[in-house]
């Protein structure tokens, strides 16, 4: 963590760049050091769009992983090229279908830090930061978080994370996570309609969870990737078609329930895990959010932060 | 004195002087750091190593990504133990009305219960038990009333551990995860050797405030040496092999007269064999102090010059993780050499051709990939 960044992303030629992850290539995300060697065709220029703000990093130092990731020989003819990743060395799922590397890349770096920071409570969970503080969007997949977090994203608030609420135990400050936002399936139309200036990967169809396609994090987003944020407001929110908006205040301890279930590793880190969730849950204003107009949403949102301002 | 000629790769000479001395950790470069780090990740050692910085005082002068990957190595052990006890806590339960049956554990669980160094920080995930074999079924019947069932089991699977393995399907519960395999040997039915589990129940210690058992000191260390030499698992094999190194030097400084017994206790249990190779390998990879009278009575368990000049071979070059990015094929092949020689001295010739043909069939089919969990952690 104390050498300097050489350079970032964007500052080399998509031919550099593409050299770089080639041969491997140090890139830092937030508090994560990832070495990447990826012998994928198509890839890199992706990529130099989707990290263009990311520092490059050297190689002399502990990476959090080294994730390499190259096509695999088939032996049956007519069967799809497939991608196979290793994390230092071993393949932590099976191989995938060659056409969804990005999103099999991106997966496998997520993964790669839940397996690895067991020591933070990593709760699953937007952040995103407006005067110093964070609010916290908790939520199941499929309840629109990576949508109204890239939407907050590009109207005011500075993104953290769209996946990783990390915090150290027993501390209120959320730990930026910035990295790219994989919006699914007709998400990937609101958002462009509504932010036409968000830079938007490649869509990806037929993977798991759908149609992907990977939105850019704001620069300013990822210059600012070492200033966390204090837990303030804890948001639980719900896209729900054709819902009006509402805000209901819930109680603390069903706040904590919840806020409890979301986190990828509350068991393992036991009563630390305890003691954190608590203590976000006792300082924070607590919500239930359920909307279907982003707008709405947006401004419901800024107007949680302006009355706690006032 | 034996020379040590032995064969460590190139990498694992640091990686191993760490395991040995964690106060090293703080004075490698960090681009050493980061490939030791990866070396002892691979062979499941990195939640031990954690807890030997801590101790050596060195955890907090490291990089923050090295802090972050030592504590949460230590945050998974802690886990692991936690689930480990509630398991033991829930079986002592379903085993109520069975009091007088005994119960010994083996390994992690074990180690856990005995408090032995090299307890601290180790990564397991099974609860493994041991019960005389007229009392299994018993003991089968009460978990499976209470909702542990064996899961994903093939009618060949369970066939095959019933008939000739040492163990019962392995059972795990409904609502957790953890695997409780009940063995009524530490051996398979058709190994050559044929150690005593009734001299073992004999033997086996009571642990302050549970009714589970303990093996004795020399038994448990067989134990472990039986599990790294019949059991084939290659990826945990250096783990094994340091279990079995801080046993030795534990036993041997808290246990009146251990060394004076070693070696009657393996002639006595049938380990001669195993027992050899085991403290020809500790000492000769990890330095493990042996008095000189109990090696020079453990070359009786040595095998023919011929077969112990290709184990010297074969063995260091198995043991020890490939390196993550340069993995080798002679590495490999040793590895397959070794795992078909585990079966070997485990099963009749016409048996083995026909299981290791049947295994062969199944992972070709299922593919590649391992265990997500085990693979990325």
């Amino acid at each position: 963590m104390t050498c300097a960044a050489l350079t970032t992303v964007g500052a080399m030629t998509p031919a550099q760049f593409a050299r770089g992850l080639h041969d491997g290539l140090g890139v830092r995300f937030g508090p994560f050091d990832m070495h990447l060697q990826l012998r994928m065709p198509g890839l890199a220029d992706s990529l130099h769009a989707l990290y263009r703000d990311y520092p490059v990093i050297d190689a002399n130092r502990v990476f959090t992983c080294h994730l390499t990731m190259q096509r695999t020989r088939s032996l049956r003819p007519g069967r799809p090229a497939m991608v196979r990743v290793l994390v230092d060395g071993r393949p932590p799922h099976e191989d995938m279908l060659a056409s969804h590397a990005l999103a099999v890349l991106e997966w496998g770096l997520n993964l790669a830090i839940v397996m690895r920071h067991q020591g933070y409570l990593m709760l699953h969970s937007a952040v995103l930061e407006r005067d110093g503080f964070a609010l916290l969007l908790p939520a199941s997949p499929g309840h629109g978080k990576t949508t109204l977090c890239t939407a907050l994203a590009h109207r005011g608030w500075r993104l953290l994370s769209d996946e990783f609420g990390l915090l150290r135990p027993r501390t209120r400050l959320l730990l930026p996570v910035p990295r790219p936002m994989p919006l699914k399936n007709e998400s990937i139309a609101v958002i462009r309609q509504f932010a036409p200036e968000a830079v938007i990967g490649p869509e990806i169809p037929g993977t798991r969870k759908g149609t992907v396609a990977h939105v850019r994090p704001p620069a300013d987003a990822v210059k600012r990737a070492t200033e966390g944020a204090l837990a303030r407001w804890l948001v639980f929110p719900r896209w729900v078609a054709g819902s009006p908006l509402q805000l209901e205040p819930i109680p603390q301890a069903q706040a904590f329930m919840e806020l409890a279930m979301n986190a990828f590793n509350y068991e393992l880190l036991g009563l630390d895990a305890f003691e954190t969730v608590r203590g976000i849950v006792d300082q924070a204003d607590c919500y239930r959010l359920r909307y279907s107009n982003l707008d709405e949403a947006i401004a419901a949102m800024s107007m949680l932060s302006q009355c706690s301002a006032a | 004195m034996l020379c040590r000629l032995m064969f460590i790769p190139q990498p694992w000479v640091r990686a191993l002087a760490l395991l040995r001395d964690a106060s090293g950790l703080s004075r490698l470069p960090p681009a050493e750091l980061d490939l030791a780090l990866r070396l002892i990740r691979r062979a499941r050692l990195l939640g031990r190593l954690a807890v030997a910085a801590e101790r050596a005082g060195s955890l907090q002068q490291l990089p923050g990504n090295a802090i972050d990957q030592l504590s949460s190595a230590r945050v998974v052990a802690g886990a692991r133990v936690r689930s480990a006890r509630w398991e033991l806590d829930r079986l002592d339960r379903a085993l109520v009305d069975l009091p007088d049956v005994p119960v010994v554990c083996l390994k992690g669980t074990a180690y856990m219960l005995a408090g032995t160094p090299n307890s601290a920080g180790r990564l397991f995930s099974d609860v493994d038990l041991l019960v005389p074999e007229e009392h299994l079924p018993a003991v089968e019947q009460r978990l499976r009333e209470r909702s542990w069932i064996a899961k994903d089991l093939t009618a060949y699977d369970d066939l095959y551990y019933r008939r000739w393995t040492h163990e019962l399907p392995p059972l795990s519960h409904d609502e957790r995860g953890v695997e409780v395999d009940l063995h009524h040997s530490i051996l398979m039915r058709t190994a050559r050797l044929k150690p005593s589990s009734a001299l073992m129940f004999a033997a086996a210690r009571e642990v302050p405030g549970s009714r589970f058992k303990v093996l004795a000191p020399i038994d448990m260390v067989l134990h472990a040496i039986v599990h790294l030499f019949y059991g084939g698992e290659m990826d945990d094999a250096l783990r094994e092999l340091v279990d079995i190194d801080d046993l030795l030097r534990h036993f041997a400084a808290t246990e009146l007269g251990f060394w004076e017994q070693f070696w009657a206790r393996a002639k006595a249990l049938d380990l001669e064999r195993p027992a050899f190779y085991a403290l020809r390998y500790t000492r000769e990879l990890l330095g493990t102090p042996v008095p000189d009278a109990v090696v020079l009575a453990s070359m009786i368990g040595a095998p023919s010059a011929p077969v112990l000049a290709l184990m010297d071979r074969l063995v260091p070059r198995a043991l020890f993780p490939q390196h993550p990015d340069a993995p080798s094929r002679l590495t490999e092949w040793a590895r397959l050499l070794l795992y078909v020689r585990s079966h070997w001295v485990k099963m009749p010739p016409l048996m083995l051709v026909r299981h290791l043909s049947y295994k062969f069939y199944v992972q070709r089919l299922k593919g590649p990939a391992e265990d997500a969990a085990s693979a990325a952690a």
